[in-house]
């Protein structure tokens, strides 16, 4: 039963695949309108357009300007409430040159079944992830990004579960799932199991963060693979960017994953129509679907395809670190609120103002200045408009650094044994609350920033020996955390960097970042930039108090 | 004491008017911890628009405020904006003023106490001074204006703005004294909300004690002040009903403004107690249940005013407390009024046990609201579960807090009576245990 089982099927589906494996490069929009109607399907495209905040270079695109086709496959005897979506991104170049061919291969095969009682939607977006925000915008009628689209003149129901290919070649050796989308959000584990039985089932193997799954679990080196592919996954999720097309739906509360093809050296290749067999297996399973996915768990870390780790495994771990610091709050409490011995003017509120709102005031700076001032810097350096603000960034932060001792020569009469007290009880509080937050909507990020935040926040005081606590501090401060979690992400994907390449790769990811938040509105940047960074100054001002 | 208060007054509106201004305003506008159905905006506007096409704006079940507040935005609707920061700003001077003449007759009575020789004397040192004493009111009108749950209640446009300006103009005739307008204001209030109701038994203890009519069931002069008082009260709110009747020229407003107080049919989530139960509520135990709710609102009155018979302003800070904790649309606009009269009780500080906590709970709550809710609707990972536990918290810090005030002001009462250092018949140090 399915793709294979009648031969006359399996011939004109390897007839169609030869012919649509030439490589498309560009958006051959009037060949996919006119292929798509003659599938059988309602075509409609919708164009975009936005400009970057600065330009791109890791993708070398700075305006952008699109189409998005997509073609509808009604469901024969249902109503149109429901929808599932295939997407493919079509990029110019060898990038996913095969996956539109495979996707209206499908489309044509889906077409003649009568069990359908989703509407199918075969989205075929440009620019990526651009695009994909382009289109999920339009259809929820919602604009939250200022990008400009053309309303959507066709629409399915709501969309219940998305799929997105990334094949590059023709012949495959594994599938690999993506999960991680904006925000660290997951896809329900439901999704990925079910991907797992049908890689199973059709003799397709298939891997996580690329990565083959061993079997000696008991074995250090078995042990410690696991734990190299869990750690891929807390980076890939911590750093809020989507991994992948799907990355975008999961905001809308539409499960949603990403299948990429790798070809590697192995010598047993599968070839596209297996492919094809699993993607229509696994919409066979959708399609059957009652209600939303939400049996599973939402929150999880997989080492490897078969296993998880559960929110009520992990969590417990974050919250003994925001113990220690809600220890040190009350221990400060206790302190203040037992009589002094030498009686002394208790700190008023402007004493701890002050740091707060110059803390807060640097934080917003280093938020609005990158971007807003790019035009100058470039007039005044010779410099590109993307380093201008990743170096703008860099040089707000490390300024920074040198406030505290610039306030106190400020404000006088500040530096009393009760004000670091007040102040760091209310710089832990905030810390606590501000991880707390964080770790329950993006795990990874929070339990990374904990890691490195809780030790330092827990014992720094003007008492402890200042250069070495200020090296310390800075070495944990967030902008470090980063720089070394770059060169471990690259340790962990075994494609380790020389320092000059993992500097750069370090400034592509910061521009990277702050893209993302204006393209897409991921959380990482403005949530560093005016929360965790000003955090981190008041202890730095705590560390330097006279 | 004029320049700061003004100071203060310019920043609390040009806070305001920032907010308002920026994009925040919608966000904050829709966000169900800061608005209710009785206090959103977006409904007043929907009943103005109705009205002027000539429906009656309590059809639809849309509109559930009172006809004299359609009628206010009737002809103020182009300047929202400046109304509720006029409202903010009416509510912070009415504290203001009250709590300034409250500290005179505190000081006074407790000088009349110190000369009659009523402390003991090693209590000395929880005597007030006028020093300590000074900086109240002002501290009372920053604590309403600068609360960030009153900011954002003002910049939502939330009806609940309104209320508490009626409240605090309450508060400030019955500590003036003035018992006409003290009837006709808590009047006002409680024609908006029902509420308000428990508040006339502190109000009359501190008019009958502000005129010395003595706090005695058995006297004739103690009935004869109450039937002047409910007299008062019950005739204004008559005349300010039937004034809505003909306003509006139907009774549909009391069904849908006080039916809808009273039977708690939508069940939005907020930051209160009543919609999770009543979500999973069944039918045929739906009544009994909303009774005992209500009754709880009430509840508290009659034993509090036997405790606190002589301290009618405290008790006035206890019933606010307590209605917004326990009413059935709490926002966190009525929260920042009775947070507000916080300052006035400091001198309790070194009794409190719990203010640690309590304040780390409300932060914290505060923090997890919009984050719970986002996990919830949005993502969908979390469910009302999860929402409703960080309301439980929050309700649960905010009685905390309340029972912790009246702990320490109890427990100052009895040692301003009976001694501050209590030695047991063998002279070790006695420990004080709260029954």
């Amino acid at each position: 039963m399915g793709l294979l089982s009648d031969p006359n099927r399996r011939r004109a589906l390897i007839n169609l695949l030869t012919r649509l494996n030439a490589p498309i490069c560009g958006m051959p929009v009037d060949w996919l309108v006119k292929t798509m109607q003659a599938q059988g399907l309602e075509v409609f495209t919708q164009s975009f357009s936005r400009t970057l905040p600065f330009p791109d270079e890791n993708k070398e695109r700075y305006i952008v300007k699109g189409t998005n086709v997509y073609g509808i496959l009604r469901a024969p005897r249902a109503p149109r409430t429901e929808a599932l979506v295939l997407s493919a991104p079509c990029s110019p170049g060898d990038n996913n040159n095969q996956a539109v061919g495979l996707l209206l291969g499908l489309a044509h095969y889906f077409r003649s079944q009568v069990f359908w009682a989703k509407d199918i939607i075969f989205l075929v977006n440009e620019h990526d992830l651009i695009g994909m925000q382009a289109w999920l915008e339009s259809y929820h009628h919602t604009n939250t990004t200022g990008m400009d689209w053309s309303p959507l003149q066709g629409r399915g129901g709501s969309i219940q579960a998305a799929l997105s290919l990334e094949l590059s070649s023709d012949v495959i050796t594994s599938l690999d799932i993506i999960l991680e989308g904006l925000n660290g959000q997951l896809p329900n584990l439901d999704l990925a199991n079910l991907f797992y039985a049908f890689c199973q089932k059709i003799g397709v193997l298939c891997t996580i963060q690329g990565r083959l799954q061993r079997n000696d679990w008991d074995s250090v080196s078995g042990y410690s693979h696991a734990v190299q592919t869990m750690m891929l996954m807390v980076m890939k999720q911590a750093s809020g960017r989507p991994w992948g097309d799907h990355g975008l739906f999961l905001r809308y509360h539409i499960e949603a994953a990403t299948i990429k093809g790798i070809n590697s050296f192995r010598q047993y290749k599968t070839d596209i129509t297996t492919v094809g067999r699993l993607l229509e297996g696994m919409f066979r399973k959708l399609n059957n679907l009652l209600e939303r996915l939400h049996q599973s768990y939402f929150f999880y870390l997989m080492p490897s395809l078969s296993h998880f780790v559960s929110i009520g495994y992990y969590m417990p771990a974050f919250g003994l670190l925001a113990v220690i610091l809600l220890l040190r709050a009350l221990d400060l409490w206790v302190q203040l609120v037992s009589p002094p011995a030498v009686a002394q003017s208790s700190p008023g509120v402007l004493s701890v103002l002050t740091p707060l709102v110059i803390s807060h005031l640097t934080g917003a700076a280093l938020y609005i200045l990158p971007t807003r001032f790019q035009e100058i810097a470039v007039e005044h350096f010779p410099v590109s408009e993307t380093e201008a603000v990743v170096l703008t960034a860099i040089a707000v932060y490390t300024a920074g650094l040198a406030l505290p001792h610039n306030t106190h020569r400020l404000l006088s009469g500040e530096g009393t044994e009760q004000g670091w007290r007040v102040l760091k009880l209310v710089a832990v509080l905030y810390l606590a609350v501000l991880l707390g937050c964080t770790a329950l909507i993006n795990f990874s990020l929070g339990f990374i920033l904990a890691l490195t935040l809780v030790p330092v926040a827990a014992f720094v005081t003007p008492h402890v020996p200042k250069t070495l606590s200020a090296v310390v501090l800075v070495i944990l401060s967030p902008a470090f955390t980063l720089l070394f979690s770059v060169f471990f992400f690259q340790e962990l994907e075994e494609m380790p960097v020389s320092f000059q390449d993992g500097w750069l790769l370090y400034l592509s990811v910061i521009s990277q970042g702050i893209l993302d938040h204006y393209l897409y509105g991921s959380l990482v940047y403005p949530l560093i930039a005016l929360m965790v960074y000003p955090c981190w100054l008041l202890f730095w001002n705590i560390l330097f108090w006279k | 004491m004029a320049a700061p208060l003004s100071l203060l007054l310019v920043v609390a509106v040009t806070i305001r008017a920032a907010l308002n201004r920026s994009s925040l305003a919608e966000l904050i506008a829709e966000r169900v911890e800061v608005v209710s159905p009785i206090t959103a905006w977006k409904r007043v506007i929907e009943g103005l628009a109705l009205l002027d096409l000539g429906v009656s704006p309590y059809s639809g079940d849309v509109f559930h405020e009172t006809p004299l507040i359609i009628y206010l935005f009737h002809f103020l609707v182009d300047y929202a904006e400046i109304t509720f920061m006029l409202a903010d700003v009416i509510t912070a001077v009415a504290l203001y003023v009250a709590m300034k003449d409250f500290n005179k007759q505190v000081f006074r009575k407790q000088k009349f106490s110190l000369e009659a020789e009523r402390y003991p004397a090693d209590c000395l040192e929880l005597i007030r001074s006028p020093t300590e004493m000074f900086y109240i009111p002002l501290k009372v009108a920053m604590f309403y204006l600068l609360n960030p749950f009153t900011i954002l209640s003002c910049v939502a446009k939330s009806t609940c703005g309104l209320n508490n300006a009626v409240l605090s103009l309450f508060v400030l005739t019955t500590i003036k004294g003035n018992v006409l307008l003290s009837a006709i204001f808590l009047c006002l209030a409680t024609y908006q909300s029902i509420y308000p109701l428990t508040l006339c038994a502190p109000a009359m203890l501190y008019l009958m004690q502000h005129q010395y009519v003595p706090v005695n069931p058995r006297r004739a002069a103690f009935w004869w002040f109450v039937v002047q008082y409910l007299f008062m009260y019950l005739g204004s709110l008559f005349v300010i009903v039937c004034l809505s009747f003909f306003l509006l020229g139907s009774w549909d407003f009391l069904p849908s403004v006080y039916g809808f107080i009273l039977s708690v049919p939508d069940l939005t989530p907020n930051i209160g107690l009543f919609w999770y139960f009543f979500a999973e509520m069944f039918e045929h135990f739906r009544l009994f249940f909303l009774c005992v709710f209500q009754i709880n609102v009430f509840f508290y009155t009659v034993p509090l005013c036997i405790k606190l018979k002589d301290q009618p302003v405290f008790l006035m800070f206890m019933q606010l407390a307590v209605i917004s904790i326990f009413k059935s649309y709490p926002t966190v606009g009525d929260t920042a009024l009775y947070l507000a009269f916080l300052p006035v009780w400091s001198h309790l500080h070194r009794f409190l046990r719990n203010i640690f906590l309590v304040s780390c709970v409300l932060l914290a709550c505060s923090a997890l609201f919009p984050v719970l809710w986002h996990l919830w609707i949005y993502a969908g990972s979390a469910n009302s579960n999860f929402y409703y536990a960080i309301t439980l918290l929050f309700n649960v810090a905010q009685i905390l807090l309340v029972s912790d005030y009246f702990y320490a002001f109890l427990r100052r009462e009895h040692h301003l009576t009976a001694g501050l250092y209590l030695k047991k018949k063998d002279g070790s140090e006695a420990t004080l245990v709260l029954k």
